[in-house]
Parts: C-alpha cells; structure tokens; sequence
C-alpha cells in the first residue's frame, strides 16, 4: 500500500530505525571479516551474535542471575538497551510513592527473603512455592523485551525469566480455569505508600489463561544479568512485553486460577480509562491522551520527535491472534 | 526600616534580583547540557519551568501585602520584572511542551489542547497572562488610563486560580495532592489578605473622615 493511514494496521518503521547503526555496523564489519578469510574466528561470534550485539554489561550491583538463549520467537529485540540507570530510578511502583524517582529511593525496605509464591484457584496441584524452587523450576533465559508504560514512555529491557506457561503446566489448571490473577505484596510496615487512596491494595493484576500461556508472557527474576532490585518489582513479577506496563504485576506473592474476569488495581480505580486487556494500541487513545507516540528513554533526546507506537508494542506477529475477531476498542 | 528602604533604592538591587529570578532557568540549561536531568529530560523540563511560573505567581502575588504590612513602598520597584519574570517562565514551559513534548507539530499540539482538559486550562492561562505582560510598560498605563489598566491587571487573581487549578488536574492521575495544596494554599491566603485589607480600609474610611491626601 502507498498510501498509509491511520487504519493500515501494523506500520513498521523503515529497518534503518529498527536495528541501531552499532548493530548493522557490526554485522557489515562480521562480512568483511568473513571475506577477507578469517571466517573461522569470526564465526563463533556469529553464533553468539545476539549477545555479543547487544552486548549487555552487567551493572555488577546485585547476584548475577544468567539467562541463556531462548528459542521463542520475539524474545530478543535488536534495539539499543536501556541505561540500568535509568531502568532502575524511573519507574512507577506505587507502594513506594507516585513519584517515578520513588521506588529507588524508598524500596530498600521491601523484605525481599524468605519469598514464596501461593499458586491457589482452579488448579489440580495448587502449592506454596519459595523462591528457591521457583528459580530452579525451569531454565533461565534472556529475553530483550520493548516496556511500554501507558503514560507515554518506553524502554528496552533485558529481562532474565523463563515462560509462566513453564509454571501454569506444573500446576494444571482445571478445565474450568479461565483467568490468571496476580496478587502482588502490599505490606503497609515496609511500603510506605500502601494505604495511599490512589489505588486499592494490594495491587491486583490479571491475564487471560491463553495470554498468559503465551510463551512472551515472562515470569521474571532478573534483569541486566542480575536479580530484579527491589524497586523493580524483586524477587518475582510479571512481564508481559505487548501490554502496558502496569498490567505487569510486582512482587508477587500469589497466583490464583479464577473462572470469572478478575478486577485489577487500575480497572478498578478508573475503569473508563484502564481497561482490563490494556495491550499497546496506537489506535486506541488514553482518554487524557494520544497513545499514538512514545518517548524512547535515553535514546529520544530533548530534540528528537517521539517515536511511533507500535501495534501490541510491536509483537502483533506473535500475539495478534490471541486477539483475533475481538473489538480492540471495546475491548481496550 | 529606613536601611531597608536604601538599600531597595540602590541602582544595584534591581540588575541583582534581575539575575537571581533568572537562576533557575540558568540552572536548567546547565542541566540540561550536562545531561543532569534524569532519565526523561523532557518531562523534566517541563515540570520545573511549570512550577517555576506558579513560584512566581506566588511571589508576585506576595509584593503588596509584603510592602504594606512591612511599611516598604520601594518593594514596588520589583513588581512588574516579577510579573514579567512570570510570564518568561510560562514562555518557557509552553515552549518546553510545544518542543520537546510535541515536536513542534501544530496539528498535535492542537488535538492535545483539546484531548486534555488540564492542558486548556494551563493554556487559556497563558493566554490571559499575555496582554498582562503586554501592557506592562509605561506608555501602555498612559494610553490605557489607570483604571483600564488596573481592571486588566486583576485578571492575574483568575490566572493563579486557573494556573493552580492546572496543576491539580495533572496531579490528579496518581492522586497526588501535596504540592498543589501548598500552592493553593499561599495563593488563598494572598488573596484573602487582599479582601480583608479591602473591607477594613473601608471600614476606617466610614468611621473616620478621611486624612488629607491618603487613597
């Protein structure tokens, strides 16, 4: 199609703004290497060429938690990482404050040991799981995800996890289990904003039981190579790269299987403006604001226009058909 | 008091307040050039220039009861570059919004106007304060006649209302009253200061006549 409309779907951007100059840069350099015959060097780096694209270094702040390579599609986007910096002190974890400068500053509170997760509801094997056993309950993987917070900024995040489908098997839900409801901690002697009006506690997310089977759908423990930090949602959240941000729970401390549709935190705080899907749509705006365009951090500086919003954050490829005959702006 | 009064007259006080209000803007850049403003500057930027300008609402709000109570009528000098030092602020942070927010882009910025209520209003009152600094030099008074030009100038009692009014509809998505109320609150109490020295002025002109030449 030529001409492109707002109603022409997934608009990609041209590969140019895909892939950052130091990553294609480096590939025309890898073919040279290759033709001027010292291929076999070259090679094992080719193998390893998402890491060594991206080449994420470790902040070297917190217990290194590797993640190897995943095979699922989507996992690793090419696009420049995020500043551990900036991922980790600007933020919105509401028990901490409302301020993005918040959960750095006030989180340190947070009793992130002993942990445990309640996997309760319609399930045939339900079982309190510690942290310990959830770590080791399935590989570790790298995924490179896109954030995208409904408040008109984006990331890129390496996130260390494996698929909460790996956990949801283990725990067999019953036939009549439809939904996944995450309960997140709210314990008002460690997080100061616990019992602020703002929002009902604890904070309550949910998926459905096919988004959340969806392998993109990351039970998280880490970041950057290392354990989540306490302001990031430690020891254990959601992420759940093609929706808002919100809808990926922190600290989670239960998960319960449910039949009907779960209130979450936000749907029940302003229902007309957080709907219980809330996947990245440019096409559906925020009732305060356009959703159409996002502002990169780090990258989209004071001079740069912000960049388009991609069509479920740009994974419509692998999770468009979850969707398929639904009305997205009913179903917002 | 008299010392007070001096040293307000001095040819030097004025170059020297002109460069204090013009710090947090110096500041800013500084910042911004160092790349010390966080991980969004844009937002950062905006929101600094924004509660700068309600700063100076509040300052230049503050001058007349401040001169009276005080007894200092030199503290009048200052008035109108605080008031102009508000609208450079407002200047600014319309220009951080336009820019950095919205690139510029007229059609945008338009839709945004009209897509969010706290942006009209932070608008209008842009709009409201600008024949405000408009009509601030001499020449302006003259032509104007006082009265004219007064009646204009009380228009600055709905700009803070509708500054204010802004500020707490932006906060209002996290709940997040705090601030808002302290300025309300300095705003509320200026202006009640204002109605009460009204109505007692009156009050001693109806029960005694009149001094000589006092207004």
């Amino acid at each position: 199609m030529l001409i492109k409309t707002n109603s022409s779907g997934f608009n990609h951007p041209v590969s140019s703004d895909i892939t950052p100059q130091g990553i294609y840069q480096g590939r025309r350099d890898l073919i040279k290497l290759m033709a001027s015959g010292t291929a076999g060097a070259a090679l094992a780096g080719w193998a390893g060429r998402d890491a060594l694209a991206q080449g994420v270094p470790k902040p070297g702040k917190l217990a290194s938690l590797a993640g190897g390579k995943s095979a699922v599609a989507g996992a690793v986007t090419m696009e420049k990482v995020t500043e551990y910096k900036d991922a980790t002190t600007y933020n919105n974890f509401y028990e901490f404050g409302t301020d993005k400068a918040d959960p750095a500053k006030n989180a340190a509170t947070l009793p992130v040991k002993p942990w445990s997760v309640a996997v309760e509801g319609l399930v045939k094997n339900p079982k309190s799981f510690t942290l310990e056993e959830l770590l080791k309950l399935s590989p570790q993987e790298e995924r490179i995800y896109r954030l995208r917070c409904v408040e008109g900024w984006s990331m890129v995040i390496p996130w260390v996890g494996y698929s909460l489908s790996e956990l949801i098997k283990k725990v067999e839900p019953l036939g009549s289990a439809k939904y996944v409801e995450f309960i997140t901690l709210a314990d008002p002697k460690t997080m100061p904003f616990v019992g602020s009006r703002v929002l009902e506690w604890p904070y309550v997310e949910a998926l459905r039981l096919d988004e959340a089977m969806h392998p993109l759908a990351l039970l998280t423990f880490g970041m950057y190579g290392e354990v989540l930090p306490n302001q990031n949602g430690a020891p254990v959240r959601m992420v759940v790269p093609w929706k808002y941000g919100f809808k990926s729970g922190k600290s989670i401390v239960k998960i319960r299987f449910t039949d009907k549709e779960p209130r979450t935190a936000w749907n029940k705080a302003a229902a007309q403006e957080y709907g219980f899907y809330s996947n990245v749509n440019p096409l559906v705006d925020h009732p305060r604001w356009s959703q159409a365009t996002e502002r990169r951090i780090g990258e989209d500086g004071l001079f740069a226009k912000k960049r388009k919003t991609l069509m479920f954050n740009g994974y419509e490829a692998q999770v468009g058909q979850l969707y398929a005959g639904m009305d997205l702006k009913k179903n917002f | 008091m008299a010392g007070r009064q001096k040293w307000l007259l001095h040819p030097g006080a004025k170059p020297l307040v002109f460069m204090l209000c013009l710090m947090p803007f110096a500041w800013l850049v500084y910042q911004a050039f160092s790349d010390q403003l966080g991980a969004n500057p844009a937002e950062a930027l905006i929101r600094a220039t924004g509660g700068w300008t309600l700063r100076f609402v509040c300052i230049v709000l503050a001058v007349t009861p401040l001169r009276v109570i005080s007894k200092t009528p030199a503290l009048a000098r200052f008035r109108r570059m605080l008031g102009l030092f508000c609208y450079f602020y407002v200047v600014v942070h319309l220009l951080s919004y336009s820019g950095f927010d919205m690139g510029f882009d007229v059609a945008d910025i338009a839709r945004d106007i009209i897509k969010r209520p706290f942006i009209l209003v932070g608008f209008s009152a842009f709009l409201l304060l600008t024949p405000l600094a408009a009509t601030s030099f001499n020449a302006a008074i003259k032509a104007m006649g006082a009265k004219r030009w007064q009646w204009l100038h009380k228009l600055v009692y709905l700009i803070a209302g509708l500054g204010i009014l802004h500020f707490f509809w932006m906060r209002a998505g996290k709940n997040n009253f705090n601030e808002v109320f302290v300025y309300a609150a300095i705003v509320a109490m200026l202006l009640g200061w204002r109605v009460w020295n009204h109505w007692s002025k009156r009050r001693r002109q109806v029960s005694s006549p009149p001094a000589v030449g006092a207004r």
